[in-house]
């Protein structure tokens, strides 16, 4: 006998996904995703960002990592809630990781939450998490061919950050076949160059973010 | 790690579905798999043998139906099948699209006995 099912394998992780929207917009918390490959800079970028905008907003961190509490433990030092999510070996943050570490955030004193998803180009594409905007940080050691070769990632993502772009004399990083591989994905992905070292680029993607925030809490 | 949470998954949604159907056995699981999910057979099948052990599901085949990736240009409004590299509109050269196939991971039926 044959049984129609048709249920989504992921429906579970979509369901949680909403209730996290759900209790970030009852909490009006303006959230983002940053994802990348491992060493890209999400953690460097969430620091950079916090220096420059904690005098201004209330900001919180998530941290997702397959294990340790490295990052956690360099973003506490700036002095806002952070909460350490160890996958445990999972490939990528889930819904309901999410949800428990919201569970452990003083959600009321939070404007601004960041959740640093593991490093990694394929998984985090497919679990929805109940973020408002999705950003990658690519870097130039990584190489021009990275829209190339995960074109959901960067499909499903609002911005592209070009970390490392203080290094661009010293690799062999072609500019423009990295635009024209992104533009042949997603046409409406803005690219910011930026350096966490060096600081170029860092209040262009202040200024979107604070821009995107203003948008969300004025609807 | 991340086939092996998506097995799990689709074995409980099968195992809820049979105890529903009151069925002794599950014999086979057809599973909608679009280009675009990520899901890897090899390893779904592997971990699947594991899992399914001393329930219901034990022994179960596992059919899969691939769905191409497809999407809608926003821009003249006609659907294209996604390339690999490329996901320019082959028909106004327009890269603003909306995947509408692809993405896809279903347990389609299940049989039982």
């Amino acid at each position: 006998m044959e049984i129609k099912v048709l249920k989504n394998i992921l429906s579970v992780n979509e369901q949680i996904a909403q209730k996290n929207r759900g209790l970030l917009d009852k909490n009006n918390i303006f959230t983002i995703n940053i994802m990348s490959s491992p060493g890209a800079g999400k953690t460097s970028l969430i620091l950079q960002t916090i220096k420059r905008l904690k005098d201004k907003t209330r900001i919180g961190v998530i941290e997702g990592d397959v294990s340790s509490s490295v990052d956690a433990e360099t973003v506490g030092k700036e002095g806002v809630p952070v909460i350490q999510i160890n996958t445990g070996g999972g490939c990528h943050l889930d819904a309901n990781m999410v949800n428990n570490a919201l569970s452990n955030l003083p959600l009321p004193d939070i404007d601004l939450l960041f959740i640093e998803n593991v490093g990694n180009l394929i998984c985090p594409a497919s679990f929805a998490l109940g973020d408002h905007k999705r950003v990658i940080v690519s870097s130039i050691p990584e190489g021009h061919d990275k829209p190339l070769k995960y074109p959901l990632m960067f499909h499903e993502a609002n911005i592209v950050l070009l970390n490392k772009i203080d290094l661009l004399p010293y690799v062999a990083f072609d500019m423009k076949a990295f635009s024209q591989a992104i533009r042949n994905i997603n046409e409406k992905l803005e690219i910011i160059p930026i350096s966490c070292t060096t600081g170029q680029g860092i209040e262009t993607w202040v200024s979107w973010l604070v821009a995107q925030m203003r948008k969300k809490n004025s609807t | 790690m991340h086939e092996l949470a998506i097995t799990q998954s689709m074995l409980d949604i099968v195992l809820e579905q049979a105890e529903k159907a009151r069925a002794k056995k599950v014999s086979n699981i057809n599973l909608t798999v679009g280009e675009l999910s990520g899901f890897v057979e090899e390893c779904v099948q592997f971990y699947f043998g594991f899992l399914a052990k001393e329930t219901l599901a034990e022994g179960a085949t596992l059919s899969f139906t691939s769905v191409p990736a497809r999407a809608r240009c926003q821009d003249c409004h006609k659907t294209f099948k996604l390339k690999e590299f490329d996901w320019t509109c082959p028909h106004c050269g327009g890269n603003n699209i909306e995947i509408t196939a692809g993405k896809e991971l279903f347990v389609e039926s299940i049989e039982v006995e």
